[in-house]
């Protein structure tokens, strides 16, 4: 520790934090204790200061005598920590609301139940200046924000490392680094507690029968001894972390699931350990080592099946690229993808990721972008056409122009959207939390109950009785039972291309009674297509269309891509074009002069008029009408339209079949929206609706206690989509990033949102039965364990058996069958 | 019986020995992936430095 020196040799001045010397220069000093203390850097210096702000100042008074080793564990932590305060550090993980307000993704080591995270919860948003803190047990991701100007990142991580907790940046390798180390510990772990485990037994065995049917004391006192040495390891070794967890929950005055297990253990081995000493009394060897066996077991299969369950949302995270082929001046590199800048060009091979969002300069390949929105066929891509980084090259090599890298991809976004809905805890699961933290303080008390009073009625008994009470009642199956269902249904959804981005997403989209659709974009296409052309005598219709678009080759406007895209490869040319923007186009084709646009346009350029009847009955289906003429005499009739998508009738008698009431709301005219309705199997419409008229339509709704589902396309419909319960946006890619809505589809496929709600009531049926199961076991063990019917090792085998089935329950989701039509 | 003060603790060396392997197993990655050589012992990799057809072979389809 510091100690002390005289203020003229600068020099042997120590750091009142890290016990590092102070440089000759520095003037950092923090008032500790009512002195100023020195400091021997600005990192130490906000440290200080902010341990002495939140009250904490008795970490210096205690750290000396208690913790030796205080004074290099933590500034060493803290000089990586420190790193991290660094803008450019934070470029990677750090993601700016506005020029203070930060928020990161973190990865916590040293989770090991729902007790932790709501202890780290606590904790962390205590802190001045942290404005939200979230985090999921599941993947152990915790997401923060906090304001720059009152706390610093590594203060967050600093005093995460003081109640005992490790919190890194989040990043996919290091996080599948600490997975695997975790891994490999708990194998090691559960191996000794196995094989030591067996040993223990056999002598427990002996001992059985030796108590029946006689046994020479030497004997027995040997098994005792040879028992006691055996369990040894696997308390100090392979239990290790239960009395961690215990002990980190004790200093901090609180009580989670660890401490009645490892007092239960700690209580049968004492006892045990004295008997073997005094050569009086009950051994508790065997159940010790059960115990620990079957608690290592369970969060094995736990952190196994997590694991599988988290997959699907992290193959999203996979799917970025650690390489790239960059073209310098010809030459082909090989470089990390994170160093590709806007404007780099890239090859990618076939059977290559895409390494970043980009624009095809030459090729033309399919490309299969299933992980991204589960789009099932590959999409052909050529010149000019945009890539999505993440995506799968699949024919031939393309070279590519980056255009966007990094944070700002549209896979980048995507993940932040997961993460945030990972990081989000739904009403349930907070619930439950706060159930679990209780209902331990409650076991403990009912522990010393029991102890009491079977001490004082059957002394033999008592801790044989108290200690099956205390490990048969762990809340593993309680806290387990909402998080393991929820991250198996993301995973699922996810891979369907509906993807959650807020945690209540799910739980709400079960509940919904009503579900509104919008009409352009959502139940339809959102996009103009060629739907009727009429010749109006000679030319044919073919003749027509190609002349057309030999006019339209000459436009970008959106009529004229449906018209090229309906005519195929333009065989005519036509020449002299001249283009009115929002009118027509003319031009000549073989020679003649050709006309091509709207009624008005025509009137004007020719003085022709359209067939008012043919106008009208277009207008009535809500379609646009352009002509094609010449000087002399009106060719054609082009209707356009937005396409029905092909699975909305199957949509709609899908949601209706499970019980919701379906209705299309829609800013168009009544006609249009009829018309729609009526294709798609809609019986409530309403139409010629502002914004402001969907919002009222929708707070009706609300009023009469109906829970609302919206889906729109994310922009015009921003401020229905907010009002909703729950929303879904239609994202194609770019309007992403903006998009406020609870889910995403991400996928072009209707259906999936049909998917979508038989998963989300599948999810809160099987978090329903998780938590009934888990509270009815133990109303059943609680008063039979401490009836002293229970023995320890029942006890072990009941508790981890709840918790396993609360997990198997849970994966069922992941292999949910396609819907059926009736739920 | 006192055989017995012999045979438990061969059994216990036993037992250090089986914890030592199982360690060295854990460390060198024995336990990495444990459905891949399930799957793997079905892939025809190694066929192809054999004569691809063999006459009197077992027909593939």
């Amino acid at each position: 520790m510091p100690a002390s020196c005289g203020p003229d040799s600068p020099a042997d001045r120590a750091c009142f934090h890290c016990g590092l010397p102070v440089p000759a220069h520095g003037a950092w000093t923090v008032s500790v204790d009512g002195a100023p203390r020195p400091m021997c850097c600005p990192g130490c210096q906000a440290v200080a200061r902010a341990i002495v702000d939140s009250g904490l100042g008795d970490f210096y008074k205690h750290r000396t005598g208690t913790l030796p080793t205080a004074a290099q564990a933590v500034p060493e932590f803290l000089r990586q920590a420190r790193v991290y305060d660094s803008p450019e550090v934070q470029k990677s993980f750090v993601s700016r609301e506005d020029e203070h307000i930060r928020e990161a993704s973190l990865i916590l080591e040293g989770i090991v139940c729902a007790a932790c995270v709501w202890l780290n919860e606590r904790h962390i948003a205590a802190l001045p200046g942290v404005l939200e803190v979230s985090i999921n047990y599941a993947t152990h991701r915790a997401r923060v924000r906090w304001d720059e100007r009152r706390i610093l990142l590594s203060d967050i991580l600093q005093a995460i490392a003081r109640i005992g907790y490790r919190a890194h940046p989040y990043d996919p390798a290091r996080q599948q680094q600490l997975l695997e180390a975790e891994r490999k510990g708990h194998l090691k772990r559960l191996g000794v507690a196995a094989v030591l485990g067996m040993q223990v037994m056999i002598l427990a065995v002996a001992l059985y029968a030796g108590e029946s049917f006689g046994m020479e004391p030497g004997f027995r006192r040997f098994f005792h001894w040879l028992s006691l040495g055996l369990t040894l390891p696997v308390l100090l070794y392979a239990a290790r972390p239960f009395f961690q967890a215990a002990w980190r929950d004790l200093r901090r005055r609180q009580v989670g699931m660890d401490v009645p297990v490892s007092l239960g253990i700690g209580l049968a081995f004492t006892a045990s350990a004295w008997a073997t000493f005094s050569d009086r009394g009950q051994v508790y060897f065997d159940s010790v080592v059960m115990f620990v066996f079957f608690l290592l077991s369970a969060r094995y299969f736990e952190m196994a099946a997590r694991k599988r369950a988290a997959e699907g949302a992290e193959s999203l995270v996979r799917l970025q690229p650690a390489m790239a082929t960059r073209l310098e001046e010809g030459v082909e590199r090989l470089v990390p993808a994170a160093e590709l800048k806007p404007g780099d060009r890239v090859r990618v091979l076939p059977g290559e990721t895409v390494p970043a969002d980009g624009v095809v300069l030459e090729g033309t390949s399919s490309v299969d972008e299933s992980l991204l929105t589960g789009e099932s066929l590959p999409l052909r891509k050529t010149a000019g056409e945009r890539l999505v980084g993440g995506s799968i090259n699949r024919e031939s090599p393309l070279v590519l122009e980056v255009e966007k890298t990094g944070r700002d991809t549209v896979l980048a976004g995507l993940l932040r959207l997961l993460d945030r809905a990972q990081g989000e805890k739904p009403r349930l699961a907070r619930l439950a939390d706060r159930i679990a933290g209780h209902f331990v303080l409650g076991v403990l008390l009912l522990a010393a109950g029991v102890a009491a009073y079977w001490g004082w009625q059957e002394p033999a008994r008592w801790l044989g009785i108290t200690v099956a009470v205390l490990v048969v009642t762990c809340p593993c199956a309680l806290s387990l039972a909402t998080p393991a269902a929820m991250t198996a249904a993301t995973g699922r959804l996810t891979r369907l291309g509906l993807l959650p981005t807020r945690g209540h997403a799910l739980e709400t989209l079960a509940r919904a009674g009503h579900f509104l659709l919008d009409k352009t974009g959502t139940l339809t296409e959102g996009r103009l297509r060629l739907l009727a052309t009429e010749a109006l005598g000679e030319p044919g219709e073919d003749e027509c269309l190609q002349r057309a678009a030999a006019l339209e080759s000459h436009s970008e406007h959106p009529i004229a891509r449906a018209l090229l895209e309906a005519a195929g490869p333009v065989r005519p040319l036509a020449a002299e074009v001249v283009n009115t923007p929002g009118a027509g186009l003319r031009g000549r084709i073989d020679g003649v002069p050709h006309f091509l646009g709207t009624a008005d346009y025509l009137h004007e350029q020719t003085g022709l008029s359209l067939p008012a009847g043919r106008l009208a009955a277009h207008a009535r289906r809500g379609r646009t009408v352009v002509a094609l003429a010449t000087r002399q005499r009106v060719l054609a009739l082009f209707a356009l339209g937005d396409r029905l998508r092909p699975d909305a009738p199957e949509l709609v008698s899908a949601l209706e079949t499970a019980g919701l009431q379906v209705a299309l709301l829609t800013g168009d005219q009544e006609a249009a929206a009829r018309h729609v309705a009526r294709a798609a199997g809609i019986r409530e419409v309403h139409w010629a609706m502002k914004p402001q008229d969907k919002l009222d339509y929708v707070k009706r709704l609300q009023e009469q206690g109906a829970v609302v589902a919206m889906a729109g396309d994310g922009i015009n419909d921003a401020p229905v989509l907010g009002a909703a319960h729950v929303s879904i946006a239609m994202g194609n890619g770019t309007q992403l990033a903006a998009a406020s809505a609870d889910m995403v589809l991400l996928s072009q496929e209707l259906k999936q949102l049909v998917d979508g709600v038989h998963t989300a009531r599948k999810t809160l049926r099987i978090i329903r039965q998780n938590l009934a199961w888990a509270v009815l076991y133990n109303l059943t063990a609680l008063p039979l364990a401490a009836l002293g019917l229970v023995t320890p090792w029942m006890a072990a085998l009941g508790m981890s058996g709840s918790s396993l089935l609360v997990v198997a329950n849970a994966l069922r989701l992941n292999r949910l069958p396609r819907p059926r039509p009736v739920d | 019986m006192e055989v017995i003060y012999l045979l438990i603790p061969i059994a216990l060396v036993l037992v250090a020995v089986i914890i030592g392997v199982f360690f060295w197993a854990v460390k060198s990655g024995q336990f990495d992936d444990l459905e891949g050589p399930a799957h793997r012992i079905l892939m025809d990799e190694d066929e192809a430095q054999e004569p691809v057809t063999k006459p009197g072979g077992k027909s593939r389809e």
